[in-house]
């Protein structure tokens, strides 16, 4: 997946802040479709935009910087344990314990891209996972802690802004997380594009160039997983927050692979292809899972072949492709 | 004394499991550079199909065996011409991955729809089962017959990839696949070849390790890491180096698990860590760059 055409950056931008706009407006129209139409399914939703935020952090080490890895699940979990604990601790300030989900994200970031960011090809892919896994056993073991195998319970965070408490349907849990995301999006799709992320991916396409004109690659990925794990980190925060419990799921093996599906689903390299990717697999996932799980992993093994030999750069291509020619035919006329 | 032993016995067992099922993956990934993680669910085809064998056909332990690893490779063979084909040798790590992952999910779901969520015995023969006393201690017959098991597989192996001109070919792939072919070495009959063989190596550590590692629907996933650790520690292609990370990694996963059961995955996953990360290309291996 070397070939990535940064097709979307436009040399000009007409409006200033444009993007930006376009961005926060489409969530907000999304988010707004799914409160007023299924006011029902507004705990699934809320859990989606946690996992979205997993999903977008796993873009910027997968998609921007070419790092395989099988272990993101560990800063989207390390985020949601501290959340939890500081939580059951005393610490009920939902915006406060953001933070601490966010700071616990970073650093545990900052941790696996020290261990990870190091090599490529096979002890790459494996470092990912013995880091995902050391935490999954942590998490289970140190069970005065983190509750083990029973997950940690009794999360009860307080009002935001000392105003909306968090209610039975979810509703306030959605749109904190919902407002939340597009906060986060937008500073993505500005840091993306600085000069930090478009260095990010030149590494992504040729290391050896970017070696070569003289790039320290190193601490430039490593930083980029302090910044993934702090975006996964505010996912964990807000899974913790809205659901009210830390479960091993959320460390898992499984997650990880899941999440990995979802980026390649949408595109991977595209923030639009992660929230894309995401919002398929799980609306899926939702309706078919709840059928049979076993039929489920048939469904996704395919999708996921089907998508490596037809479509590499996931669905959101053909989109852009389309978008640019439209663009280009505006500009002509 | 008596705890260490069978400690010892268990490891070496268990090591040996690892090494049979791990050592194909470990030759796919030294000539083909295919980061393989759908090799744990071939694996569990060979277990389920020897399951089947064995209490619904009533075979001997030895047919089932024939018939699982023949079985598997069949059933692998349209995977390999369809697929991985495809992601020999070039394509970049999250291609494989992405592919290989593919393949696991949906043989599990597929083996799962066929043959039931339910755990698989493979019952032993009579011989197998039961105690074996060699002189001064009793041992479980089947530990032994998987050690000897290994063994076997290690030297032929090394009788196969060093002194047969097949060896020669397949070792002149792996150092060189472009010169190689020039050469007027068919390479791309070598890969499949190869691809069965270590197919029909995963088949048969799956079976024969049965009782170490059970036949269940989540095998694939379960056990996929610690087939890639071994590789991955012991360095790519490399039998010795195989054979060694498997006995390390048994000795160390099953001290940890009579000594320290809490924290057995955790050491596990630490001292995997920090060979990693000290010999990125395994203890045996050799760099590709």
């Amino acid at each position: 997946m070397s070939e990535i055409v940064v097709n979307h950056v436009s040399p000009k931008r007409s409006i200033p802040f444009g993007q930006e706009a376009a961005g926060a407006l489409t969530i907000i129209a999304l988010g707004a479709i799914g409160y007023f139409l299924y006011p029902d399914d507004l705990a699934f939703l809320t859990r989606l935009i946690g996992i979205a935020f997993l999903v977008l952090s796993l873009d910027l080490v997968t998609g921007y910087c070419g790092v395989a890895t099988l272990g993101h699940a560990a800063q989207f979990g390390v985020g949601a344990y501290a959340t939890g604990i500081a939580c059951v601790r005393g610490i009920t300030d939902p915006v406060a314990l953001l933070a601490i989900g966010l700071f616990a994200g970073a650093v545990m970031g900052l941790i696996s891209g020290a261990l990870i960011a190091r090599f490529r090809g096979l002890p790459q892919l494996v470092l990912s996972i013995a880091v995902g896994q050391l935490v999954a056993a942590l998490a289970n073991k140190l069970s005065w802690l983190t509750g083990g195998s029973d997950g940690l319970s009794g999360i009860t965070p307080g009002k935001v802004f000392g105003i909306f408490g968090f209610d039975m349907y979810s509703r306030t849990a959605f749109l904190f997380s919902l407002g939340v995301l597009v906060i986060v999006f937008v500073l993505l799709q500005r840091f993306v594009r600085s000069p930090f992320g478009l260095m990010c991916r030149g590494i992504k396409d040729d290391d050896l160039r970017a070696r070569m004109i003289g790039v320290s690659i190193y601490p430039r990925l490593v930083l980029m997983y302090g910044v993934a794990g702090a975006v996964a980190g505010v996912g964990g925060a807000l899974t913790a927050i809205s659901t009210g419990v830390v479960g091993l799921d959320s460390v898992s093996f499984e997650r990880s692979a899941e999440v990995l599906v979802m980026l390649v689903l949408g595109g991977a390299g595209h923030l639009w292809g992660a929230l894309a990717g995401t919002i398929i697999f799980m609306i899926f996932e939702h309706m078919v899972a709840a059928a049979n799980p076993f039929h489920w992993m048939t469904l996704v093994g395919l999708l996921l072949i089907l998508i490596v030999v037809f479509a590499p750069r996931g669905l959101i291509e053909p989109v852009l492709t389309l978008l640019s020619r439209f663009k280009r035919k505006g500009s002509a006329a | 004394m008596r705890t260490i032993f069978s400690i010892m016995t268990d490891a070496v067992a268990y090591g040996m499991v690892l090494f049979i099922i791990s050592i194909g993956l470990s030759i796919m990934m030294g000539l083909m550079r295919v980061v393989n993680l759908a090799h744990g669910a071939f694996a569990m085809i060979g277990g389920y199909l020897a399951s089947y064998a064995i209490r619904d056909l009533h075979v001997h332990y030895s047919v089932a065996i024939l018939m699982a690893v023949i079985g598997t490779i069949i059933v692998s063979i349209p995977f390999e011409i369809l697929l991985y084909r495809r992601i020999y040798r070039k394509s970049d790590p999250l291609i494989q991955v992405l592919m290989t992952i593919g393949i696991t999910f949906f043989i599990i779901g597929i083996v799962n729809f066929i043959f039931g969520p339910s755990l698989k015995s493979i019952p032993l023969p009579q011989t197998l089962s039961g105690p074996l006393d060699i002189g001064f201690r009793m041992l479980p017959t089947h530990r032994i017959f998987v050690i000897a098991c290994g063994v076997v597989t290690a030297l032929a192996l090394w009788l196969l990839i060093e002194k047969t001109e097949f060896g020669i070919k397949l070792r002149a792939s792996v150092d060189h696949s472009g010169m190689a072919d020039a050469l007027g070495i068919r390479t791309e009959i070598i890969y499949a070849v190869t691809f069965a063989l270590a197919i029909g190596l995963g088949a048969f550590g799956g079976v024969v390790g049965a009782e170490i590692l059970p036949i269940e629907p989540f095998y694939a996933l379960r056990y996929m890491v610690i087939f890639l650790v071994v590789v991955s520690v012991g360095g790519a292609g490399s039998i010795l180096g195989a054979l060694s990370a498997s006995l390390l990694l048994g000795l160390a996963d099953t001290t940890g698990k009579y000594l320290a059961p809490e924290f057995g995955d955790f050491f596990f996953y630490l001292s995997v860590i920090v060979i990693v990360f000290l010999f990125p290309h395994g203890l045996f291996g050799r760099s590709h760059a």
